[in-house]
């Protein structure tokens, strides 16, 4: 447990002038499940297109099971990342396909196994979503959780040592909610891999996850487990957790004076 | 849609395809008839071509034997150098006699020619030695106006 | 000065662009052998740009070929030449009306198609998702689609040409009552394999390659919301269109010049 599967070190990242990630260090235990938390629009996702070399980072390092991402070709890219699972935020499914062919693509992608194995295979991973029956069905036929469930079989299909989930509890319906929440903790125990969450939903979060990350203006501003979050003083992490509307995320976007620009300057 | 009645689809679309593209090249374009087979070259001097063209037809007794592949300007002798290929199958005495010619009165130009008498036939590459230049319409009629003008020049003397 | 400066900007843009699709086109080439090694991903976008575009073709190459007929042959006609219809109809759509109506056609019909999907799997990040699969979305899903095209598009002009010219013979020889002989022997004996269908079938090759490389850089080189989707079809059928035209001229003024 000495060597972290993922350890981002001092990681910056800017789209063009606008940075993003200032200074994150962060990293992913064997094992374990990690949720990164924060609002919208602070560069969540990003960070898990870093681990998963879709992006490079500016500054920093990001190392998944000691090697460094930005340094990879792209043929060892390619084989890390068959070696990790990313659920996108609504699926990503191949909409031209049936949810079988959905699962079985990256089988068929990437392996040579005979027709009966890759069914059998598909199947178990269906089974394990609870969505074998839906096997013949197409992907605009499913709920969003379905599709989501879906997703996650054909992300698991491989047996990843590292899976990824962008948002994965956004648009759905508490019960639905439960049920992906459960899957991830299942799936990663079963597995032997190790997760990573990007999510603002704290509630679902806490009670599945091992770590949580805090991250505001592209810095980790707090973590912890579970309980040391739910007991937290700092502010941050308080008004996120509880959910209060002004703290030290303010309501209002950065502007001048609100009295001045209603007076158009004048006062 | 299964992958059979998919393939059966595509199958259908390229052999009709294909079966468009062999009507294009043997009913349309004629390939396989007219079409000139193991051609050999031979080249003509010319004091005028008249509005003969690369690619004009070669023929004899008013049937295609070959092409004019290239037409040059021979700064030797001063004259237009024809060069063209003529089917495999057919041979040309020596002495045979090299015309340019017009289909109708002002339809296109070919190359006409008049098999000799003689026994030895052109190979490959040879030159024809006896050719007559194209009909120029204006000379024509200019010819035709002067002789006219000769002709009655001497009336009014009288 | 503000014009200068427009058109600078627009020249800039012009040359990305162009150094952007010449990036890709290369891209696409590496990343084929799927689109051969696995035959199946080739053969569905046949059907999807080729055999859907089937009707469109023929009933737009059979009305084509139907007024080169009476167009034809009302023209001819003044000059006492009626006969050579054949000639006029199959050397018309041989060279010019075959290759580019059918590529227009083809724009339009296929080339948008390819376009809506690759920008929708953009949006829905399939493709994103795919490249996380470690599958590269342009041996997978670029590369059978741009082939797809550029196999389809000489076959659907030669079945255009073809069903033109069956127009112009049912004016000529059905309804008007030229001789069927002197139509097809006129026809034949004035074009030439390698001249003229020849060079019909190479240019309907390159309009193939330029509207296909348009259609898939489009729909990948989006941007992934609706309206982007929606602006990169347009795009997809204007500059097709465009392309189509400009290089018919300048094959056009290589192929059949100095005759």
């Amino acid at each position: 447990m000495s060597d972290p599967l993922v350890r981002l070190e001092n990681v910056r990242f800017a789209y063009g002038e606008r940075t993003i990630l200032r200074d994150i260090s962060l990293s992913i235990p064997r094992g374990k499940v990690v949720a990164i938390m924060g609002g919208s629009g602070c560069g969540k996702t990003t960070l898990l297109r870093l681990i998963g070399g879709q992006e490079k980072a500016v500054g920093g390092q990001v190392r998944v099971d000691g090697q460094d991402v930005a340094t990879l070709g792209r043929d060892a890219l390619y084989a890390m990342r068959r070696r990790m699972g990313m659920l996108f935020q609504f699926g990503a499914l191949f909409t031209d396909m049936t949810v079988f062919d959905n699962v079985a693509f990256p089988l068929r992608e990437h392996t040579e196994l005979p027709a009966e194995l890759i069914n059998d295979l598909v199947l178990m991973k269906l089974h394990a979503v609870g969505l074998r029956g839906a096997a013949r069905l197409m992907p605009g036929e499913l709920s969003g959780g379905m599709a989501r469930r879906v997703a996650l079989a054909r992300t698991i299909a491989l047996d990843p040592m590292l899976l990824m989930y962008d948002e994965p509890f956004t648009g759905l319906d508490p019960i639905s909610l439960g049920v992906i929440g459960q899957l991830i903790r299942r799936l990663n125990d079963a597995l032997g891999a190790s997760s990573v969450i990007v999510t603002h939903d704290i509630q679902e979060s806490l009670q599945i996850v091992d770590y949580i990350y805090f991250i505001s203006e592209g810095r980790v501003v707090a973590e912890g487990t579970p309980d040391e979050i739910r007991h937290t003083t700092d502010p941050f992490v308080h008004q996120f957790v509880h959910a209060e509307v002004d703290g030290p995320v303010p309501f209002h976007y950065p502007s001048d004076d609100y009295a001045a620009a209603l007076t158009g300057g004048k006062a | 849609m299964s992958r059979t009645t998919l393939d059966l689809w595509v199958g259908i679309f390229v052999a009709m395809g294909i079966a468009a593209l062999l009507f294009l090249a043997l009913k349309v374009g004629s390939i396989s008839g007219s079409e000139i087979r193991s051609p050999y070259t031979l080249t003509a001097h010319f004091d005028n071509i008249g509005g003969l063209k690369a690619r004009a037809p070669v023929k004899s007794s008013g049937v295609l034997v070959g092409r004019v592949e290239q037409i040059r300007y021979d700064n030797e002798r001063f004259q237009a150098e024809v060069v063209f290929t003529v089917d495999g199958r057919y041979k040309f005495p020596v002495d045979t006699f090299a015309n340019i010619l017009t289909s109708g009165l002002l339809g296109e130009q070919y190359l006409g020619l008049e098999p000799g008498g003689e026994e030895k036939t052109l190979a490959p590459g040879e030159t024809i030695k006896k050719t007559q230049s194209a009909v120029v319409l204006e000379k024509l009629i200019s010819q035709f106006m002067f002789d006219k003008a000769a002709e009655g020049e001497p009336a009014p003397a009288k | 000065m503000g014009g200068l400066r427009k058109l600078g900007s627009v020249a800039i843009e012009v040359v990305w662009q162009l150094g952007f699709i010449a990036r890709f086109f290369w891209l696409i080439l590496v990343y084929s052998g799927q689109s051969f090694t696995r035959l199946n991903l080739t053969i569905r976008e046949l059907y999807f740009s080729g055999v859907l575009s089937l009707l469109i073709i023929l009933v737009s190459g059979l009305f084509v070929g139907l007024v080169l007929g009476l167009q034809g042959y009302e023209i001819l006609q003044r000059y006492g030449s009626s006969d050579s219809m054949g000639t006029m109809v199959a050397l018309s759509l041989l060279r010019e009306l075959g290759p580019v109506v059918a590529g227009l056609l083809f724009a339009s019909r296929a080339g948008s198609a390819v376009t809506a999907e690759i920008g929708l799997m953009k949006v829905t990040e399939q493709l994103k998702a795919m490249d996380m699969m470690a599958v590269s979305p342009i041996a997978r899903v670029v590369a059978p689609r741009f082939w797809g095209g550029v196999i389809s598009m000489p076959l659907l002009a030669a079945m255009f040409s073809t069903m033109g010219i069956f127009g112009g013979w049912l004016i000529g020889v059905v309804f008007i009552g030229i001789d069927d002989g002197a139509f097809w022997s006129q026809m034949q004996a004035a074009v030439d394999f390698r001249y003229d269908v020849l060079n019909g079938v190479i240019k309907s090759c390159a309009f193939g390659v330029a509207v296909s490389l348009i259609a898939v850089f489009q729909g990948y080189d989006c941007v992934p919301t609706a309206e982007g989707v929606s602006r990169a079809i347009t795009r997809t059928v204007v500059s097709s269109a465009l392309a189509i035209l400009a290089l018919d001229f300048v094959m056009t003024s290589f192929m059949f010049r100095g005759l």
